[in-house]
């Protein structure tokens, strides 16, 4: 099946004009916590021993259930946690090598807020992202890479990015979709601020656990919901961000929607667009429409595919995108989206949509050097 | 602007369509009036111990969110003085059945015993100050969301009365509308054929996302349909429609452009996670189109009409959205302009009346052929 596979893909990437794609939603699994200990200082190398790393796995779970169909590809064993080497090789055998990949933006969505202790949660981070960095970005060179940080915490947050945000490899800062908070209240501002001085692109990705219910109606019942449920949770957070003025107070903040779906997003902006016309003295410092803002500051990536399987209404979901600019193919390797590889790209797109949305999007938003 | 004197309809060239407005608000004449209707008891309570605890705590850009034009020479507050409600509304416009929904919602009480006394007296009061005085209106009964067996009480109550035409929620509940929790509600509905109709609020005190509370107004107005599509997704996935396969969902007040785009990523989860829902057997978009209607107001407006005539494409047609002005709030749509020019006349007809009708019963429509 993966012979197969790889074929298909081969011959996708050789439909394009362009040979070069940028995968911009690849996951460094943390195969346990033991991978980190060694990034961990030594007081909380021994209080993760000694109480116990199941509760400091919980992060890397609780948004993918280990058994859950999309958090694995079927040809990966859900009972095998393996070691990051064995990540690392899964990962250019089945996206890197299989596809001609320039870069892939990779991340680990290890959501430490989660952890009501703030200080374990800042550890946590930073043994991730050194984790990352010595055991991804540095034997891979295709890799670029994105932080984590306590952003329930924005002082530590910062110290954060500061830290390892100008490795060369580094290209985005991600925060966990679901926050207590919406992310354009003042008490974020600092965080996006730090992102930008360091020339990051902060992405929203889904995940996060802080407590508060995932709807403004309570608890859902089901996973599945919860899925769908986090469209929702992008809106919110790109709603408050354009109105608290985060891109007026940062011009040159680029922000990724990373698993967002993106079928959503037209109506949202049409919505969005005519109560700002009735309501913007609210809100003086937002002086454009807010899809301006949009166009000039965000990207989506491609997968999970959530728009129409009828092609005829796919089509016209294109045109009301408006836009073959604000789109970045991703696989969402190893969650899984789609069975057969020719599926990983919608039908449908021009020569020259389909030549952005694979590369040249993602190239100038990440400012990536040309492969 | 004098807008009861210019009625812009033009009756004579659109005399088969009839107009019926699904979103009308109106209030009581003085804080005291809906305490009237209630028993002692709760008239003490509510004399002493009256708050809210809704959410949804933002100044809304007018007092109440009124239209200026809308507060009556009478000095009461806008949708309070039935007369002035013809004179700027009914009459100039020529509507032909407005649906009323009243200003507050009784969940917006803690207090599950006094929700459900201040529902019972909304609804007398309903039928007494409107229905009972002008027969365009149809009413919402009013229920105790949180308390869905008191709610099928009050439903028992008014399903006789035809001048009832659905059951009212506000779509900030507690929890998500499909759970279990809610069923008692939703199957005194099926049993009197009465649609459950959601309309923009929060009865209760959640914060209006799921990412907790915004800073601003524009915010809470404009994302409310985060709200409704969580609520979708709640009906779809825990199985509302299969288990109440004759119960009509009306949104109202929640926008509809997003609703397509719902459809498929819910599809696109089913195909995948459909194993967590085995009690929902079809894709979930073929439920939601035999089971939900939505109003226009406030209607997504792309600046590219073409855009707006694909959104009824990609719902699969026009019978199933109806139209409403939310008089007399600041985003009210007149009826002459509510809809882009390049809707077709066929497809005015249904949105404007066509649609209320089939789905409310009402006889207007019905021409001597008896096709509605």
């Amino acid at each position: 099946m993966m012979t197969e596979g790889m074929v298909r893909e081969r011959d996708l990437a050789g439909l394009s004009p362009t040979a070069h794609v940028i995968d911009t939603d690849v996951h460094a699994t943390l195969p346990s916590v033991e991978a980190l200990l060694q990034y961990l200082p030594e007081q909380w190398r021994e209080y993760v021993s000694l109480w116990g790393s199941t509760y400091f796995f919980r992060p890397s779970q609780i948004s993918y259930p280990p058994g859950a169909p999309t958090s694995r590809r079927p040809t990966i064993d859900p009972n095998s946690t393996g070691s990051t080497a064995s990540g690392l090789a899964a990962l250019r055998r089945d996206v890197l090598d299989s596809w001609d990949v320039s870069h892939a933006i990779v991340s680990c969505p290890y959501f430490v807020d989660m952890f009501h202790n703030p200080y374990v949660g800042e550890a946590m981070a930073m043994a991730a992202n050194d984790w990352l960095l010595a055991e991804w970005l540095d034997p891979e060179p295709r890799l670029r890479g994105s932080i984590i940080v306590p952003a329930s915490q924005p002082a530590m947050a910062v110290r954060e990015i500061e830290r390892v945000g100008g490795h060369p490899g580094v290209v985005q800062v991600v925060l966990p979709v679901r926050s207590a908070r919406p992310y354009g209240n003042a008490i974020y501002h600092p965080i996006f601020e730090a992102a930008a001085a360091q020339g990051l692109v902060v992405g929203l990705h889904h995940g996060g656990w802080p407590g508060n219910a995932p709807t403004g109606v309570g608890w859902p019942s089901f996973y599945i919901e919860e899925w769908v449920g986090r469209a929702a949770h992008f809106q919110s957070q790109l709603m408050s961000l354009i109105t608290e003025g985060v891109f007026a107070r940062v011009p040159d903040l680029r922000v990724a929607l990373i698993e967002a779906g993106w079928s959503w997003l037209p109506a949202f902006l049409w919505r969005f667009d005519k109560d700002w016309k009735g309501l913007r003295r609210e809100t003086p410092w937002v002086d454009r429409l807010p899809s301006a803002y949009v166009r000039d500051h965000v990207k989506l990536t491609l997968q999970p595919y959530d728009g129409p399987s009828e092609r005829r209404h796919l089509e016209l979901l294109y045109n009301q995108l408006d836009s073959d600019e604000l789109l970045m193919f991703s696989t969402d390797y190893p969650h899984w989206q789609y069975d057969d590889p020719a599926d990983a790209i919608p039908p449908g797109l021009t020569d020259d949509a389909l030549t952005k949305l694979l590369y040249l999007t993602a190239r100038e938003f990440y400012r990536l050097e040309d492969a | 602007m004098d807008i009861q004197a210019i009625p812009r309809l033009n009756k004579e060239s659109s005399r088969h369509t009839k107009l019926v407005d699904c979103d009308v608000h109106v209030a009581p004449v003085a804080a005291d009036s809906i305490a009237a209707y209630l028993p002692q008891r709760w008239r003490h309570h509510n004399a002493r111990f009256y708050r809210t605890y809704q959410g949804d705590f933002y100044p809304r850009r007018s007092e109440y969110g009124e239209r200026f034009d809308a507060w009556p020479p009478s000095g009461l507050r806008p949708g309070a003085d039935l007369d002035f409600l013809r004179k700027q509304h009914l009459d100039a416009w020529g509507i032909d059945i407005a649906v009323i929904t009243p200003i507050t919602h009784p969940s917006n009480q803690a207090n599950l015993e006094f929700s459900a006394a201040l529902a019972r007296a909304m609804n007398e009061w309903q039928l007494e100050v409107w229905l009972e005085r002008e027969p365009r209106l149809r009413g919402s009964i009013l229920v105790p969301t949180e308390d869905p067996e008191a709610a099928a009480t009050e439903i028992e109550r008014w399903a006789h009365d035809h001048r009832f035409v659905q059951i009212y929620l506000y779509a900030g509940t507690l929890e998500p509308i499909g759970r279990r929790r809610y069923w008692k509600l939703f199957e005194a509905a099926e049993s009197n054929r009465l649609p459950v109709a959601m309309h923009f609020g929060a009865a209760g005190p959640h914060a209006p996302t799921g990412a907790g509370f915004p800073s601003f107004y524009l915010e809470d107005h404009a994302g409310a349909s985060t709200m409704f599509q969580d609520q979708v997704t709640s009906l779809a996935f825990e199985g509302v429609f299969v288990a109440f396969p004759n119960l009509d969902f009306v949104l109202i007040e929640g926008g509809f452009a997003w609703l397509a785009p719902l459809m498929w990523r819910l599809d696109a989860a089913w195909r995948k996670l459909g194993g967590e829902v085995p009690h929902v057997d079809r894709p979930p978009s073929e439920l939601l189109r035999e089971h939900l209607w939505y109003t226009t107001q406030p209607m997504e407006e792309p600046p590219n009409p073409q855009h707006f005539s694909a959104i009824l494409e990609q719902l699969g047609g026009d019978e199933r959205l109806m139209f409403a002005s939310d008089y007399p709030h600041w985003d009210f749509d007149a009826p002459d302009s509510a809809l882009p020019t390049s809707v077709t006349p066929e497809s005015r007809r249904r949105i404007m009346g066509a649609n209320a009708c089939r789905l409310y019963g009402l006889e207007l429509c019905t021409d001597s052929k008896g096709n509605g």
